[in-house]
C-alpha cells in the first residue's frame, strides 16, 4: 500500500527515519482533501443537472442554508484541518529537533557548491558521507546568499542563511546515494548546485573513517583524511591554542566568560531574558557572533572567531564542549574575580 | 439576431440608438485620457491590465517551452532566471492585483451601490496614471535586462544580483501607490455613497469583496513598499540593511515581504470570489445560500490573512512555537474560503441553473480553486511543507489559486459584464468552447507540476534531472493549449465589441443593481436617481424593469413562475 501510493504520487524513496511517517501523513491529507474536493465538485454537477433551467426568466423561492448545517460543515472541516495541524506540527517538531547523540557535520554553502566539514578535520565538496542508522546533525551556514539544503529522499530541507547557524538533522535508514538540491534561488547556477549524500553501511563507514576511500555503485571516493585521533582532545588543543581558557573554565567556575562544564544542552539565560538551549548552533554562534547572544551576567568582551577558526576546528571545539556535558563541578581553588578589560582594549586571542 | 438556447435569452435591444451612453458622449482621445468617469477609467485599466496579461503570458510560454528539454532548449540560464522573475512580477503586480478591482471594481462598484461615481473621481484618474507610470518603469527595467531575483527579491541575493534590480523594485514601489489610492477610494465610496435602499447587508457581494480587498491593500502595501525600497537602497548604495555581513538580517526581510505577500494572495483571490458570488446567484436565479456567510467570511479572510505569513518560512529558521502558531492560523483562514465554496454550491440548490460562459468559468473556478485550496491546506501542514517548500508542488498550488482561481474568475467577469460594458452580447458558443479549452489547458499545465514537486523537483531550476522530462513536456503542451484558448477569447470578444447583437439592460435577468440601468450605462450611471426596493438577490418576484429617465421602470415580459 505504501509503495503503491508512493508510486502514484511520484514520491522519492523513503531513506530517512522520518520519511515514511511524513509520507503517511501526506497520503492521509491528500486523500482527505481530494475526496473533499471531488465531493464538492460532484455535488455542484448534481445541482446543475437537477435544477437546470427549464424556462427563460423563472422565479425561485428564497432558500437559505440552515444555520445548523453551516455549523456542521464548518465544525467538520475545522476538526479535520486541526487533525492535520496537530499531526503535522508534532512531526515537524520532531524533524526540527536534533537528538543529542547526533554526529555533527558542518555545512558551508556558497555559490554554487556545498562544503562539508567533518569533526575529524576532513572536508569534502558536494559529497556528504554519513553512516546508516546514526543521527547526523548538520550545522549550516552560508558564505554569500541564502541557499537551502534539500534531500528529497530524506524529506528534509532547511534554509542555509549567511550570518546564521542553523541545525538540521536526519538519520538515514538505507545505504545508497541520494541527491542534495539547493532549493532556494541563489543566482545563475542555482539549478547546478547539486550534491550527493553517500550513506554507508557501518563497516563501510568504519573503513571510510580509517581514511580508505570507499567505492560505491556511483563511484564516489571518500574525502581526504587529514587529522585523526580523538575529536574532543583535538578540541581541547584548539581551545588552548586560541586562548579560550583565558576566559573560560572547565570545572564549573565562572570566570570572565561562563564555564564550559555542563554547558552543552543546558538552558542558558541571555541578558535580555531569552532562554536558549546550548545546542551546536548556539555554541557555534557564540564563537562566530558572540555579541548576538550575551549570556546574562557577562559583558560582551569575547572577540569573534569568524575567519580565525576553521570549520573542522569549530566542530572539534563543539565536540569538546559536548564531552564536558557531565563534567562534575569541582571548585578546587576560587579564581580571583577579574574585571574584563573594556572593549576598546579588546585584544586578539593569544596565539 | 441569433441567440443560442442556453437557457438565457438576451432581451432584444428596444431603444433608439441615439440614447447617450458613457461610450458615445465623446470620442476624442482627450475625453478618454482625461476622463474622471469611473467607467471609462475602468476600461482604461481593463485594456492596460490585459496588455500586462499578454506580456506575462508570453514570458510563461517561453519559460514552458524552455523546459521541453532538461538542458538548454531556447534560452540560456541567466535569461531564464530573469524571465521567470519578470513573469512573476508582471503577473502579480501588473495583472493579478489590479485586474479585477481596477477594471471591474471601478466600473461596477459605484453602479452596484447606486452612486454616480467613486468618492474621489480625480484621484481615481491619478491612480490610473500612477499605475501606468509603474508599468512604464517595469518595462524600462525589462529593457535594461530585467531582474533575476525571483519576484520575492530575497536578500541578500537581491542586494548583489548583477541584474536591473533597482528600476524593477522602483516600478513596483510606484504601483503600490496606485493600489493604495484605489483602495482608499473604494473604502470611502462604499461608506459614503450608497444610494437609498442600499444598506450594508443589501450591497451586492461583489461590493463586499471590493471592500475587503481595499482594506488589505491599504494596510499591507505600505509594508511591501518600504521593504522593496530598502532592497533598492541596499542594491544601489550598498547600505547592507538586510545583509548579514553588515549586521543586517535577511530573515527579517522575509518576514516583511511575506507580511505583505501573503495578504496579497487574498488581494488576488478575494475579488475573484466577489465575481463568483455574483455569477452564481444570477445564473442559478436564486438568492445566495447565505449572504452573511459570504460577507463575513470576506472580512474573516481580510483580517486572519494577516496572521499567516510565517507558513512561507517553515524551513527558514523560525521557532517551533511560531511555526505552530502560523500553522494553525493558516488552517483557520482556509475555513473561510471553504465556507464560501459551500455557499456557492448550495446556492444552486432549488434554483434554476442556466449554462452560459460565465457558468463554465464558475465550474472551472470551483474545481481548480477547491483543488488548489486543498493543496494549500496540505502545504500548510508543517511537516509536509518541509518536503514541498520551494518545489514545483508549491508552484502548482499557487497557480491553481492564481490562474485557476483569479484568471478564470476574471474571464467569468469579462463575459458576465460584457453586455453591461459594451451593450452587446458575446458569441455564447465560442465562449463555451474557449472556456472548456482554458480549463483543459490549465489542468494539463499545472497538474503534472504537483507530481514534479512530489518527486523533488525544486522550483526556479533551469536544468533539471531528465527523469522529470515527460511531466515537463505534458505541462508545456498544456501551456500552449491554454495560450491558444486565451487568444481565441481575445479575438471573439474584440469582434463582439463591434458586431455583437445588442444586449438590453438586463440580459441575464439578474436582480443586482448594476442591471437596472441601460447597457451601456449613461454617463452618470442611472438615467434617474435610483431607489432600490428589492434585494440584489431577490428572485421571488419579477425584475422591476430597467430605470428610465424620469424615474419610472419598464417591466419586461411576463416571467415564468
Ligand atoms: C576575552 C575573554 C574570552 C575569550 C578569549 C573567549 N571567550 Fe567565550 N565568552 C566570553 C564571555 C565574556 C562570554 C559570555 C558573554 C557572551 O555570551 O558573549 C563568553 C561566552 C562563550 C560561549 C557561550 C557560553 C554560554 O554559557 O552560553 C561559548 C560557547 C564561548 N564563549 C566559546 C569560546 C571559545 C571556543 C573561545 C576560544 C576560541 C572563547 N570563547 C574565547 C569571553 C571569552
Ligand atoms: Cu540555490
Ligand atoms: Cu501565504
Amino acid at each position: 500500500m505504501n509503495n503503491l501510493l508512493r508510486g502514484l504520487l511520484n514520491l522519492p524513496p523513503q531513506a530517512s527515519t522520518y520519511a515514511q511517517d511524513v509520507d503517511l501523513l501526506h497520503y492521509f491529507v491528500i486523500s482527505a482533501t481530494m475526496l473533499g474536493a471531488l465531493f464538492v465538485f460532484l455535488l455542484a454537477i448534481y445541482y446543475l443537472v437537477r435544477y437546470r433551467r427549464r424556462h427563460p426568466r423563472p422565479l425561485t423561492a428564497q432558500v437559505s442554508t440552515a444555520v445548523p448545517v453551516e455549523i456542521a460543515i464548518i465544525g467538520g472541516l475545522l476538526s479535520l484541518f486541526l487533525v492535520f495541524w496537530v499531526v503535522g506540527a508534532s512531526q515537524y517538531n520532531h524533524m526540527m529537533t536534533a537528538p543529542p547523540d547526533a554526529i555533527p557535520i558542518y555545512v558551508t554553502a556558497k555559490q554554487w557548491m556545498w562544503k562539508f566539514s567533518y569533526p575529524d578535520g576532513r572536508a569534502s565538496m558536494d559529497v556528504l558521507t554519513v553512516p546508516v542508522n546514526r543521527p547526523v546533525t548538520l550545522v549550516m551556514t552560508s558564505r554569500d546568499v541564502i541557499h537551502s539544503f534539500y534531500v528529497p529522499a530524506f524529506r528534509m530541507k532547511h534554509d542555509v542563511v549567511p550570518g546564521r547557524y542553523y541545525t538540521a538533522w536526519f538519520q538515514a535508514n538505507t545505504p545508497g546515494t541520494y541527491a542534495i538540491e539547493c532549493a532556494e534561488y541563489c543566482g545563475v547556477d542555482h539549478s547546478r548546485m547539486i550534491g550527493h549524500v553517500q550513506v554507508l553501511s557501518q563497516p563501510d563507514y568504519g573503513r571510510w573513517l580509517d581514511g580508505q576511500g570507499v567505492r560505491t555503485a556511483e563511484g564516489f571516493a571518500g574525502a581526504s583524511a587529514t587529522e585523526g585521533g580523538d575529536l574532543a582532545e583535538t578540541g581541547r588543543a584548539v581551545a588552548s591554542r586560541n586562548g579560550c581558557f583565558n576566559c573560560h573554565t572547565l570545572d564549573g567556575q565562572p570566570h570572565i566568560g561562563p564555564t564550559w562544564a555542563r554547558l552543552y544542552d543546558s538552558q542558558v539565560t541571555m541578558n535580555d531574558g531569552r532562554v536558549l538551549v546550548a545546542d551546536e548552533a548556539y555554541l557555534t554562534r557564540s564563537m562566530m557572533d558572540p555579541q548576538v547572544d550575551l549570556v546574562a551576567g557577562y559583558k560582551g568582551v569575547m572577540p569573534t572567531y569568524r575567519g580565525i577558526l576553521q570549520e573542522p576546528e569549530v566542530a572539534a571545539l563543539v565536540e569538546f564542549i559536548k564531552s564536558l556535558r557531565s563534567q562534575p563541578f569541582q571548585p578546587v581553588i576560587r579564581l580571583p574575580h577579574v574585571e574584563p578589560i573594556n572593549s576598546a582594549q579588546r585584544q586578539e586571542p593569544q596565539p | 439576431m441569433t441567440t443560442i438556447d442556453v437557457g438565457v435569452v438576451p432581451v432584444p435591444h428596444r431603444e433608439a440608438p441615439s440614447r447617450e451612453t458613457y461610450l458615445n458622449v465623446a470620442y476624442t482621445v482627450k475625453s478618454w485620457a482625461l476622463t474622471t468617469d469611473h467607467k471609462r477609467i475602468g476600461i482604461l485599466y481593463l485594456v492596460t491590465t490585459t496588455f500586462a496579461l499578454l506580456l506575462g503570458g508570453v514570458f510563461a510560454l517561453v519559460l514552458r517551452t524552455e523546459h521541453l528539454t532538461p538542458d538548454q532548449t531556447i534560452i540560456d540560464a541567466y535569461t531564464y532566471n530573469r524571465m521567470f522573475t519578470m513573469h512573476g512580477i508582471v503577473m502579480v503586480w501588473l495583472f493579478m492585483i489590479p485586474s479585477i478591482p481596477t477594471a471591474f471594481g471601478n466600473f461596477l462598484l459605484p453602479m452596484m451601490i447606486g452612486a454616480k461615481d467613486v468618492a474621489f473621481p480625480r484621484l481615481n484618474l491619478a491612480s490610473y496614471y500612477i499605475y501606468v507610470a509603474g508599468v512604464v518603469w517595469v518595462i524600462v527595467a525589462l529593457w535594461m535586462g530585467g531582474a533575476d531575483t525571483g519576484w520575492t527579491f530575497y536578500a541578500p541575493y537581491s542586494a548583489h544580483s548583477p541584474s536591473a534590480v533597482v528600476p524593477t523594485v522602483f516600478g513596483i514601489f510606484i504601483l503600490g501607490w496606485s493600489t493604495i489610492i484605489t483602495g482608499v477610494n473604494f473604502i470611502v465610496t462604499t461608506h459614503t455613497m450608497r444610494a437609498k435602499g442600499v444598506t450594508w447587508f443589501r450591497m451586492p457581494l461583489f461590493v463586499w469583496a471590493m471592500y475587503g480587498v481595499s482594506i488589505i491593500q491599504t494596510l499591507a502595501t505600505p509594508v511591501l513598499a518600504i521593504s522593496l525600497l530598502i532592497v533598492g537602497i541596499d542594491h544601489w548604495f550598498d547600505w547592507g540593511l538586510f545583509d548579514p555581513h553588515r549586521g543586517g538580517d535577511p530573515v527579517l526581510y522575509q518576514h516583511l515581504f511575506w507580511f505583505y505577500s501573503h495578504p496579497a494572495v487574498y488581494i488576488m483571490i478575494l475579488p475573484a470570489m466577489g465575481v463568483i458570488s455574483e455569477v452564481v446567484p444570477t445564473f442559478s436565479h436564486k438568492n445566495p445560500a447565505s449572504y452573511k456567510a459570504i460577507a463575513y467570511s470576506t472580512l474573516g479572510i481580510a483580517f486572519v490573512g494577516f496572521g499567516t505569513w510565517g507558513h512561507h518560512m517553515f524551513v527558514a529558521g523560525i521557532s517551533l512555537f511560531d511555526a505552530a502558531a502560523f500553522g494553525v492560523l493558516s488552517m483557520l483562514v482556509a475555513i473561510f474560503s471553504a465556507i464560501k465554496v459551500f455557499t456557492w454550491v448550495l446556492t444552486m440548490r432549488r434554483g434554476s441553473v442556466a449554462v452560459a460562459t460565465p457558468m463554465i468559468y464558475f465550474f472551472a473556478f470551483l474545481f481548480l480553486f477547491v483543488f488548489g485550496g486543498m493543496t494549500g491546506v496540505a502545504v500548510a501542514t508543517q511537516s509536509l511543507d518541509v518536503h514541498w517548500h520551494d518545489t514545483y508542488f508549491v508552484v502548482a498550488h499557487f497557480h491553481f489559486i492564481m490562474v485557476g482561481g483569479t484568471l478564470t474568475a476574471w474571464l467569468a467577469a469579462l463575459h458576465y459584464w460584457f453586455p453591461k460594458i459594451t451593450g452587446r452580447m458575446y458569441p455564447e458558443r465560442w465562449g463555451i468552447v474557449a472556456g472548456t479549452i482554458v480549463f483543459a489547458g490549465f489542468f494539463m499545465t499545472f497538474f503534472p507540476q504537483f507530481l514534479l514537486g512530489n518527486g523533488g523537483m525544486a522550483r526556479r531550476y533551469y536544468y533539471y534531472d531528465p527523469v522529470y522530462q515527460p511531466l515537463h513536456v505534458v505541462s508545456t503542451v498544456g501551456a500552449w493549449l491554454l495560450g491558444a484558448a486565451m487568444l481565441l477569447t481575445l479575438c471573439y470578444l474584440l469582434v463582439a465589441c463591434f458586431t455583437g447583437p445588442p444586449a438590453g439592460a438586463n440580459p441575464w435577468d439578474s436582480r443586482s443593481y448594476e442591471w437596472y440601468t441601460p447597457s451601456p450605462p449613461p454617463k452618470h450611471n442611472f438615467p434617474a436617481e435610483p431607489v432600490f426596493e428589492l434585494d440584489p438577490y431577490d428572485y421571488t418576484v419579477p425584475f422591476p424593469g430597467e430605470l428610465k429617465a424620469g424615474g419610472e421602470q419598464a417591466p419586461q415580459e411576463a416571467p415564468h413562475a
